[in-house]
């Protein structure tokens, strides 16, 4: 899997999840039920609306002085005895991962969830490279004996698979004999991935968090595959995003907090672990640590408009209230990282030439906005998006024309009042018995769906109205 | 108190009802309305897709427009939280950055400024019937306002309110958005026309016409009786009274 899912046109990615009635069930009741969750983990915390500008705060902090929190990490993972490597592009990430495996002659690694492996296509590498390679996060393990199948949800990657679907991968892909209770599929995988663990030479994991000042990583999981990825193979790969660190464990718990609450409605999750290179007196755990810290496109981000996009904790809140992801589902981003956050990153990290649409597929409601923890402005920067895609002159000639016409419509008190007169008997043409049957392109959108009344007579008008009264008073 | 009328350019063009409403309920409230009339459109339409220049010409005309006003007020949440954006879009630009500010500080949504201007939260509306209220997006996260629409209501004689579910979800009209990407737009109008049927209202209550045209449109397409009423117009509705004689008033 690389950032990009899917090469179609947005267009046509979006008729498939609109059309796809089952993914659209499976994700309203999702977001429904992850509501009342969320806001119950919310509100327990006390003055959540505090909380989230807590983290605001602290991800603001890390990202101005994050040459100095990454040096400091730097230093103290190296001085536990870890490794650790700055990777520019994606490319020198998912070498550096190969090679260190290559030299170690393993073939046999495990895998706990992480998006930013999938950024970096690193499963596709190490594949051609000859490794047997096993994503354990349950989700993951179903996408990938699904003849890897690409996520859906940053948090929940198989959201979009029901129990009977993924009944069907296991009998098919696996000789599953069983039926298609959720407990009898979990602990099915649970006995194959116990397995892979216990032969696994190297664990790659991600990592929710970097503790600068410990040198250490920090997973937050629920299935407890993270941790035994990271501590039975005798070799750790830990993978982040160069902008996922804190400063120390007291930023950490803000972070964890707002995370696990806004991601799956829970107080803490099962498991949340620090964990880095070993240190004496371990009598168990990875022999070698490495944490590989991946730039590909961030510092470009760093100090732009968009800054404040690499605030995100990746907890998926967003995609959770988002009407737009409700309909359409992740794979219509085409993107790895879908929904609202989705749409601000990707292009940032893919360009605009291949997702010029995303920033456009939303209504503006602000839904991610309110929600997320660490209070991103997510519709704004999805307009700043739209302002750059129109300065690109990447939008239709029409529609630049069209909105040349109206910026100067809406700002003339004189055209606007023309278009008072001969809105009604031009609108005449396009209409049957008061409601508007035909018209260009734009109008047609609105009545594919929808009734439209033909616009009111010059003489109906509010400001006829007003004029007559002011000349009944006057009289 | 005077009170400068922001119609908005969608009630210009398609619902003067609404317009009239709220100028004959503020005058029942005490106030002396004015109307500027070189007011166009808060350039919504345009900053929304992206087309900030163009957008900004439409706003120098509202800053214009108002700049003698001393409150200005619209029947619309999203127009007017658009006003409330106009100090962050020209940020640091000499001649217009106070001129935005002054309009922001000035202007309300109509029912914030009943309540929360004027101080009163019962009108003396009345009406009969079964309504559920939609929330605008933009009235509630953008502006803010998320309890004077029900304050209201709640003093309307006559009037039972029924929740409507995920009431917190967008209607799908999104300006631009509707025309822009018709498909998803028609799914999510669609999935809030099914939940206002859920209620079994008989009246639909907003305070933004953009959505009421939105979900209103979806509901008449497929046959649906409810009635679509502006809070405005609900505001201004009295039940006839019957004088002591018998005869209607």
């Amino acid at each position: 899997m690389s950032l990009q899912t899917d090469k179609r046109d947005f267009s046509e990615r979006t008729t498939d999840g609109l059309g796809d009635s089952f993914m659209r069930n499976a994700v309203g009741s999702a977001q429904d039920s992850l509501k009342t969750r969320r806001l119950s983990a919310a509100t327990a915390l006390g003055d959540w609306e505090q909380w989230r500008t807590a983290g605001q705060q602290i991800r603001q902090h890390t990202l101005q002085n994050l040459d100095y929190y990454l040096e400091q990490l730097a230093g103290n993972i190296e001085k536990k005895g870890g490794h650790i490597y700055f990777a520019a592009t994606k490319e020198e990430a998912s070498s550096y991962i190969r090679d260190v495996i290559v030299q170690k002659k393993a073939k046999k690694i495990v895998k706990s969830k992480s998006m930013v492996t999938e950024e970096i296509e690193l499963n596709h590498v190490l594949i051609e490279a000859g490794c047997e390679l096993i994503e354990t996060d349950l989700g993951e393990y179903i996408l990938q004996m699904d003849d890897w199948d690409p996520p859906s949800h940053i948090v929940a990657p198989a959201l979009h698979k029901d129990r009977r679907q993924i009944q069907r991968v296991f009998t098919e892909k696996l000789g599953y004999t069983d039926d298609e209770s959720p407990e009898k599929l979990a602990r099915f995988a649970r006995k194959v991935l116990r397995q892979k663990f216990l032969e696994a030479e190297v664990g790659i994991t991600g990592c929710n968090f970097a503790v600068a000042n410990l040198g250490a990583i920090n997973l937050v999981t629920n299935e407890g595959n993270g941790d035994l990825t990271a501590a039975i193979p005798k070799t750790h790969i830990a993978v982040m995003g160069m902008e996922r660190i804190v400063p120390t464990l007291a930023e950490m718990e803000v972070l964890d907090n707002l995370l696990c609450r806004s991601a799956v409605g829970q107080k803490l999750t099962s498991y949340i672990t620090v964990m880095g290179p070993s240190v004496a007196g371990d009598t168990d755990g990875p022999e070698e640590f490495h944490l590989v810290v991946v730039d590909n496109g961030r510092s470009d981000i760093l100090g732009s408009e968009f800054n404040e996009a690499l605030q995100c904790i990746r907890c998926g809140a967003c995609l959770n209230v988002c009407p737009v992801y409700r309909h359409i589902g992740g794979h219509a981003y085409g993107s790895i990282y879908p929904g609202p956050i989705g749409a601000v990153i990707t292009p940032l990290l893919g360009g605009y030439d291949d997702y010029k649409e995303l920033p456009f597929a939303s209504s503006l409601c602000a839904a991610c906005t309110d929600v997320c923890p660490v209070r991103i402005p997510l519709h704004e920067q999805l307009i700043l998006h739209r302002q750059n895609i129109v300065k690109e002159n990447r939008t239709g000639s029409m529609e630049r024309f069209q909105m040349k016409a109206a910026g100067r419509l809406l700002s003339s008190p004189a055209l606007f009042g023309k278009t008072l007169r001969f809105a009604h008997p031009a609108s005449r043409l396009m209409s049957k018995h008061g409601r508007i049957v035909r018209g260009p392109e734009l109008i047609q959108g609105w009545i594919g769906a929808r009734d439209l009344s033909q616009p009111v007579k010059q003489q109906d008008s509010f400001r006829a109205w007003l004029d007559k009264r002011k000349g009944e008073s006057g009289e | 108190m005077k009170v400068s009328i922001f119609s908005t350019c969608l009630v210009d063009l398609m619902t003067p009802k609404v317009g009239i409403a709220m100028v004959e309920v503020l005058e029942r409230l005490g106030c002396e309305i004015d109307y500027p009339a070189s007011q166009v459109c808060c350039g919504q339409p345009t900053y929304n897709s992206g087309y900030l220049e163009d957008s900004k010409l439409a706003m120098k005309n509202m800053m214009l427009a108002f700049e003698s006003s001393d409150y200005v007020v619209g029947p619309s949440g999203s127009c007017v939280a658009m006003f409330h954006e106009y100090p962050k879009i020209f940020k640091g630009d000499p001649d217009w950055e106070l001129k935005a500010i002054t309009l922001k500080e000035k202007s309300y949504e109509f029912t914030q400024f009943i309540v929360k201007v004027l101080g009163i939260t019962d009108v003396g509306a009345s009406l009969d019937g079964t309504a559920t209220y939609h929330r605008s997006c933009h009235m509630t996260r953008l502006l803010g306002e998320k309890e004077t629409p029900f304050q209201l209501l709640e003093h309307v004689k006559g009037l039972h309110m029924e929740p409507l579910k995920n009431s917190d979800n967008c209607c799908g009209f999104g300006g631009t958005f509707s025309v822009k990407m018709p498909d998803i737009s028609e799914q999510m109008v669609d999935e809030k026309s099914s939940c206002v049927l859920d209620t079994g209202a008989d009246i639909l209550i907003s305070a933004d016409m953009g959505c009421l045209l939105n979900i209103g449109g979806r509901l008449s397409r497929k046959g649906e009786p409810v009635k679509i009423m502006h809070i405005a117009e609900v505001l201004n509705h009295r039940n006839p009274v019957i004088a002591k004689g018998g005869s209607q008033t």
